[in-house]
C-alpha cells in the first residue's frame, strides 16, 4: 500500500502528555478527544492536518504514559503513518495493536522537514521524500508484528489464538 | 540469565531465553484503573470473550480521576465498577483504595518472580519486589485479561551499580533522577534496568519502589531489584503467599554495566520539561514556587510522609506557596494519622487529600494555571503535565519538596534544618 501526504514535523521526546493531555482522558468520544490531538505542542495541528498526512519526529516518539488514546487520536486525526528515529516501547506496541503504521528511520526523520511531500510504501518500508528528491528505507518489522498487522491488529490475532486453544 | 530473563523463561515454558526473542508469556496479575478500563471493556467485547481468564488475578483500582472529579469521570468510574463487579475481579472502592502502585504491594498482591502487566506505564513499580512488571496499552491489557498471556520481546538488561554510602537527605528519588539525568529519557529504551550495589542494599523498600517506578522515564520496560532481607521483611508484613525469588546468574550477560559513587551525591531536582533535565539542589538557583505536591505512586508511601513531616514539624508553609500532600493509600493515610504526621501537615498549613493520582497528570486536586510553578514528588514534568501548557513542573524527593514548601522556592533540606 502506497501512502501519499504532507509532513507535520516534530523533534525529540514527543510525549503522550502533549499528544493527548491527561486532562482530557475523561472524554470517551473519540471525535471529541481528537480535537485535542497535539494540543500542547502544536495548537494548529488539528486545523492543519489532512487525511493521509504524516507525522515525522526524531527520537523517543510517544514517551511517557501507556495511554492508547495517544495513537488512537493520531490515527483518528487522519495521520496515515508516523515516521521517527525511534519510538518509546509502549507507544510502539499500542500503535501496532490499533493499526496505526509506524516506521523507524533516523535518516528519513532527520532529512525531512515540515510540509515536505512523502510517498511511503508500508510493505517495503520505502520512504520517498518527493520535495527533497530523496529515498530512505525504514527498519523492517519483526515477524510477529507482521503477523499481528496482517491479521488486522492484536484483537484479531488473539481471537485466532483463543480458537486454537479451543476456549 | 539476568533476573528478568529467568522470570520470562519460567513464564513461557523455556529453559533459556535471550534478548530479542519473541515469547508468549503467562501473566500472574493484570491491572487496570478508572481511565483505561472503559477502553479495555470495549476491546474485550470485540474479542467475544465474556469472562476474564482468572478473576482473582485481575485487579481494578479507581484512582486517577476518583473520587469522581466531574460527570464524565463519574461515568467512566461507573463503567469500571460495573465491569469489576460483573467479572468478580479484585476491586478497591473509594474509601478502601489507594494509588494503584502504592496499593497493590501493600495489599500483598505483588510477589517476587511474578509477571505483572498493567494499563498504566508506572506498573514497573513492582520490580522493587523482584517481579517482572510493565505497563501496556488498553488493547494489550484486554488481551492479557481475556487470555492470561501476552506477547513480549525479551528485553536486554542494563545493570546500574550504586557504590558508597548514601548521604543524609539523599534517597531513591535522587538516585533515579541522577541516573535518568545521566543516561537520558531514552537511555534504557526497550531495556530492563537492574539496580544493585552497596547503596541499594541499604535503601529501604519505599526508596526501591520510587526507583523502579521511574524506570519508564528512562524508556525502560522494567526496573528490577533482587530479593534480599529487606524484601523478605516487607513480604512477611504484607503477604501470606509463598513465592519464588530469582537472582541473576553470576555469568548473566548485560548490555551495559554503569557504576555510580553516591557518597558525595546531593539531592537532585529535574527542571522543566523532561525528567532527564537534572541538577543538584545546590545548583537550582532561586526558583520561586506557587505549589508543592508530595505524594503519587512515586513518593506517596509512609516513609515519604515521615521525611516530609520531619521537615515540616513546627514550621509553616510559605505564605505564597500552596502545599498539597496526598497519602498513597488509605492504609498510609491511617498510619500517618496515628503517627501524628497528618496533624503536623495541617498545622504547617498544608492541605491533605484522600489518595488519588489527581494533580500528577493535571486531573484534579492541584491543577496549575499559566505561568505557575510547581515542585512535585511525582514522576513526570512534561509540558502541560500538571495543568496549563504554560506552567512548569520540577521533580524532587519528599525532603526537597517539604523544605521548598517552607522556603517558598526550591531549597535543600539543609536550609530548614540549620
Amino acid at each position: 500500500m502506497r501512502l501519499k501526504g504532507k509532513v507535520h514535523k516534530y523533534g525529540a521526546n514527543v510525549d503522550t502528555d502533549v499528544i493527548i493531555p491527561a486532562r482530557y482522558l475523561n472524554i470517551s468520544d473519540l471525535d471529541e478527544l481528537t480535537k485535542h490531538c497535539m494540543e500542547d505542542i502544536d495548537g494548529e495541528f488539528v486545523s492543519r492536518v489532512r487525511l493521509g498526512d504524516f507525522i515525522v519526529a526524531t527520537t523517543n516518539f510517544g514517551c511517557g504514559s501507556s495511554r492508547e488514546q495517544a495513537p488512537l487520536v493520531i490515527k483518528h486525526s487522519g495521520i496515515a503513518c508516523v515516521i521517527a528515529s525511534s519510538f518509546a516501547r509502549i507507544f510502539f506496541r499500542n500503535a501496532i495493536n490499533i493499526g496505526l503504521p509506524v516506521l523507524e528511520s533516523t535518516e528519513a526523520a532527520e532529512a525531512t522537514e515540515a510540509e515536505d511531500e512523502l510517498e511511503v510504501d508500508l510493505v517495503t518500508g520505502e520512504i520517498n521524500n518527493k520535495t527533497k528528491a530523496k529515498n530512505f528505507y525504514a527498519k523492517p518489522f519483526p515477524k510477529l508484528m507482521l503477523e499481528i498487522t496482517a491479521k488486522g491488529g492484536l484483537i484479531e490475532y488473539a481471537e485466532e489464538r483463543l480458537k486454537a486453544r479451543g476456549t | 540469565m539476568t533476573l528478568a530473563e529467568k522470570i520470562l523463561a519460567v513464564h513461557s515454558g523455556r529453559r533459556k531465553v535471550s534478548p530479542g526473542e519473541f515469547l508468549n508469556v503467562k501473566v500472574d496479575l493484570v491491572l487496570s484503573n478508572d481511565i483505561m478500563t472503559p477502553l479495555i471493556v470495549k476491546e474485550i467485547q470485540r474479542l467475544g470473550v465474556s469472562k476474564v481468564f482468572e478473576p482473582k488475578n485481575v485487579v481494578i483500582v479507581p484512582d486517577h480521576f476518583c473520587p469522581n472529579k466531574d460527570i464524565a469521570s463519574a461515568e467512566q468510574a461507573k463503567l469500571t465498577r460495573q465491569f469489576a463487579k460483573e467479572q468478580g475481579a479484585v476491586y478497591f472502592e473509594v474509601g478502601r483504595m489507594g494509588i494503584e502502585h502504592v496499593l497493590l504491594p501493600e495489599q500483598g498482591l505483588v510477589l517476587p518472580g511474578q509477571v505483572i502487566v498493567g494499563a498504566d506505564s508506572h506498573t514497573c513499580t513492582y520490580g522493587a519486589l523482584g517481579a517482572f512488571a510493565t505497563g501496556m496499552g488498553s488493547t494489550d491489557i484486554a488481551v492479557a485479561m481475556a487470555t492470561g498471556e501476552i506477547w513480549m520481546k525479551v528485553p536486554q538488561t542494563m545493570k546500574f551499580v550504586y557504590q558508597g554510602k548514601l548521604p543524609k537527605w539523599v534517597g531513591g528519588k535522587d538516585l533515579i533522577l541522577y541516573t535518568i539525568g545521566d543516561i537520558g529519557v531514552d537511555g534504557a529504551l526497550y531495556s530492563v534496568m537492574e539496580f544493585a550495589g552497596e547503596a541499594i542494599a541499604e535503601l529501604d523498600m519505599d526508596g526501591r519502589f520510587t526507583m523502579a517506578n521511574m524506570a519508564v522515564e528512562a524508556g525502560a520496560k522494567a526496573g528490577m531489584f533482587g530479593v534480599d532481607d529487606k524484601t523478605r521483611e516487607y513480604l512477611t508484613e504484607h503477604s501470606k503467599e509463598s513465592y519464588s525469588a530469582y537472582q541473576a546468574d553470576g555469568d548473566a550477560e548485560y548490555a551495559d554495566i554503569i557504576e555510580y559513587d553516591v557518597s558525595k551525591m546531593e539531592p537532585q531536582v529535574a527542571f522543566p520539561s523532561l525528567p532527564s533535565n537534572v541538577r543538584s539542589v545546590s545548583q537550582a538557583g532561586s526558583v520561586r514556587l506557587d505549589q508543592v505536591v508530595i505524594g503519587a505512586c512515586t513518593n506517596g508511601r509512609l516513609g515519604d510522609l515521615r521525611v516530609a513531616a520531619r521537615l515540616l514539624r513546627g514550621k509553616e508553609v510559605h505564605p505564597e506557596t500552596r502545599c498539597i500532600i496526598i497519602p498513597g493509600s488509605q492504609r498510609v493515610y491511617l498510619e500517618a494519622l496515628r503517627e501524628g504526621l497528618i496533624e503536623t501537615f495541617v498545622e504547617a498549613g498544608a492541605v491533605v487529600s484522600t489518595p488519588t493520582c489527581g494533580p500528577c497528570c493535571g486531573g484534579h486536586m492541584g491543577v496549575l494555571a499559566a505561568g505557575e510553578r510547581c515542585l512535585s514528588t511525582t514522576n513526570r514534568n512534561f509540558v502541560g503535565r500538571m495543568g496549563s501548557p504554560k506552567s512548569e513542573v520540577y521533580l524532587a524527593s519528599p525532603a526537597v519538596a517539604a523544605a521548598s514548601a517552607v522556603v517558598g522556592r526550591i531549597a535543600s533540606p539543609e536550609e530548614v534544618t540549620k
